[in-house]
């Protein structure tokens, strides 16, 4: 019942707001959005409680992996929500009803993802949700913003295709079994599974859903969209977008290590995550906008979350915490950015630079959150990180170690740059005539959400609540590791 | 029905050529609405007996694929005002060998697939052709609308290879992966909309407005 009132409400809602011509007009019904986040968050709570049973033949279910990036989208869904109350005051969007219509059906979608148990389920809603973003994307209905939806609609289709072609795949590996794509059925035979077949469906399937997570070098799209979207969308899709993603490839990644091919699988999530940390490195050094900054820095943590997924043993752990830290960091960087935007209208350094003293609020939670999204301590990144990295070390490849230590060096150093540049950097002289711009007055709805999001990251770098240690761990197991 | 799936089968690889070799707008999406009749024709031709699950797959495709996509691509030339050239990258004659030899390599792969037995075996080639000739479509074709078309046909050779899996994946599944695509091209064709109406050319490769 729970798991069907999950997506059920928030996508009807969606459709309500979307036909009823109640909705017309720049009006956003935040009320209503604030409701609805509530509600699914209490709902999800109340899974970490009182299991549930599976619906629709075992479609839905819950299980510690699902749960986690449930629990993610639902937390930062009901910030962005809070959020948007200050926001639409300040800058009301073309329309009312795509943007919260767009919104929640975006949480149905991704609350979909993160039950789904039939990998073609999993495949509908994953596509989905980049339908219900495309035209938050596109919210402004200029030409870069049109240039960015152009770009990321036709990239992630055709990811998402091959990621369908990967799911018959998968059915074809069983022969002529014929079973129902089920995950529990599939692990139970797995060894039974055509090998060959399998390898084919884990590639397309990391291909296409990592498209969407925006792996390099299937990243191209990632700098467009996210430096175009408003800002709380950008974060929407660095928080839950890649999150779901990821959780597809890691289903797939649970099948292949029941079949006992871990041994093919982890190589190539080595290679990609490698990948992503180099290509990261390289174009972070010199970045002029913060919402492409946080693009390339996405680009770096989706790397590492299959760095460690690759690395298996402890990293598998590693990355279902850096999954949690990676989605609230985001978060609360984007919502920052989304900020500064509305006071300058621009996230570039030319347009902001002298922050610190006309959003001190803003400004102070950037730097905080620079420290926090580059894995200093004693944020929770950090300890993500870390793991990953002892994963490495524990591993036998020293070299996996260096290369990614390294790659976070040169980011860290890149990342500083852009975001001190900004925050202490001295502010263009003010026109003739009028006052150097003061300090703003920041409405707290705009402050609220993230500073919330960064006591989570900074308590998840101290203290690791036990449930969610556990929680965390059985994921990690399920991913064929293990716990710290 | 055996016999009559294979003819079908074997018009839809042409029906992707046809496509390849057209210069029109029009004659393209015509091209595209009669493949979706062909793919709406195949669950029932290969079903091992008329089944509900085979009937309404077999509408729910027409429905989608031969009559309310091609209608709604057919709308946005019109409304746009849209050149009727397709304005390729590679030349016509260069596309449909290209196509000619895709169809000769995916012959080739699938005659090497551990395959099981399947109710068709020319199944898996043409999904595979299919499949290629709409990557070839999709990168070699400057006009936002043709690239549309090339994830259609893209997409109908992923729905072929789907229908080898047919006990796998449930009715209701295929349609949502039917709704998907559905909502997909259309949001697609609202923004091509829009691109021919800010840039007054539906040419994709002028969009370079984002770069590092």
């Amino acid at each position: 019942m729970r798991l069907l009132a999950l997506w059920a409400i928030p996508f009807a809602t969606a459709l309500v707001v979307l036909g009823a011509p109640v909705f017309r007009g720049r009006r956003v019904p935040v009320a209503l959005l604030l409701v609805v986040a509530g509600a699914h968050l209490a709902v999800v709570a109340s899974l970490w409680i009182v299991p549930t049973v599976p619906v629709f033949g075992g479609w839905l279910d819950v299980d510690p992996l699902g749960l986690t990036v449930l629990t993610i989208t639902s937390v930062l869904f009901l910030v962005t929500a809070i959020y948007i109350v200050g926001h639409v005051r300040r800058d009301p969007p073309r329309s009312g009803r795509v943007f919260a219509g767009g919104l929640l059906a975006f949480l149905a979608a991704a609350t979909v993802v993160a039950l789904a148990h039939h990998l073609a389920v999993l495949w509908v809603g994953m596509e989905a949700t980049t339908l219900a973003v495309a035209p938050l994307v596109f919210l402004r209905r200029d030409r870069r913003s049109l240039e960015a939806t152009w770009k990321y609609l036709v990239v992630s289709s055709v990811g998402i295709a091959l990621a369908l072609l990967g799911t018959f795949f998968l059915a074809s590996a069983q022969g002529g079994a014929g079973r129902p794509l089920l995950l529990p059925d599939l692990i139970a035979h797995a060894r039974e599974l055509h090998p060959a077949w399998l390898r084919a469906a884990f590639l397309f399937l990391l291909v296409g859903f990592g498209t969407k997570m925006g792996l390099a070098p299937m990243h191209t799209w990632k700098p467009d969209t996210y430096g175009e979207a408003p800002s709380l969308v950008s974060g929407l899709m660095a928080g839950v977008l890649t999150t779901c993603a990821f959780l597809g490839i890691a289903r797939v990644t649970e099948v292949v290590a029941a079949a006992g091919l871990a041994s093919f699988a982890q190589p190539v999530l080595l290679a990609f995550g490698l990948l992503s940390l180099a290509v990261a490195a390289t174009f972070i050094i010199g970045q002029g906008d913060v919402k492409r900054l946080l693009a390339y820095s996405s680009v770096e943590h989706m790397g590492l979350l299959v760095l460690g997924l690759g690395l298996g043993g402890v990293g598998a752990y590693g990355t279902m915490l850096h999954l949690v830290n990676n989605s609230l960091a985001k978060g609360w960087m984007f919502l920052i950015t989304g900020n500064i935007v509305l006071a300058t209208g621009s996230a570039t350094a030319g347009a902001n630079r002298g922050l610190i003293r006309t959003l001190p609020a803003s400004a102070t939670l950037l730097v905080l959150g620079l420290f926090a999204v580059t894995g200093s301590p004693p944020f929770g990144l950090f300890l993500s990180e870390f793991t990953i990295v002892r994963a490495a070390i524990d591993g036998g490849h020293p070299w996996i170690a260096a290369v990614t230590l390294a790659a976070l060096a040169i980011i860290f150093v890149g990342m500083a740059a852009l975001i001190l540049g900004i925050v202490l950097g001295e502010p263009p002289p003010a026109p003739t005539g009028e006052r150097a711009p003061g300090a703003v007055k920041e409405s707290s709805w705009l402050v609220v959400g993230p500073v919330a999001l960064a006591a989570i990251v900074l308590m998840l770098g101290v203290y690791i609540p036990g449930p969610l240690q556990e929680m965390l761990t059985r994921a990690a197991m399920a991913l064929g590791g293990r716990g710290p | 029905m055996r016999d009559a799936a294979q003819i079908v089968l074997l018009l839809i690889v042409l029906s992707d050529l046809a496509i390849l070799g057209t210069s029109r707008l029009s004659s393209c999406i015509r091209g595209l609405a009669a493949q979706g009749v062909l793919l709406g024709l195949l669950p029932v031709l290969i079903a091992p007996q008329l089944s509900i699950h085979a009937v309404s797959l077999a509408l729910g495709t027409m429905i989608v694929k031969a009559v309310v996509l091609p209608w709604f691509l057919a709308w946005a030339i019109r409304e746009a005002a849209v050149r009727r050239e397709i304005e390729p990258i590679v030349g016509f004659i260069a596309s449909q060998l290209l196509g000619a030899l895709a169809v000769g390599l995916a012959f080739a792969i699938a005659s090497r697939l551990p395959l099981p037995a399947l109710p068709q075996p020319l199944l898996v080639p043409v999904s595979l052709a299919t499949l290629m000739i709409g990557f070839i479509v999709l990168t070699t074709r400057r006009k936002a609308l043709v690239q549309v078309v090339g994830y259609l046909i893209l997409e109908n050779g992923i729905y072929l290879f789907g229908l080898t899996q047919t006990e796998s994946v449930p009715f209701l599944i295929e349609l949502g992966v039917l709704l998907d695509v559905f909502v997909g091209v259309f949001i697609m064709g609202i923004v091509v909309f829009h691109i021919n109406r800010e840039f007054d050319s539906l040419d994709a490769t002028r969009l370079t407005e984002l770069t590092d």
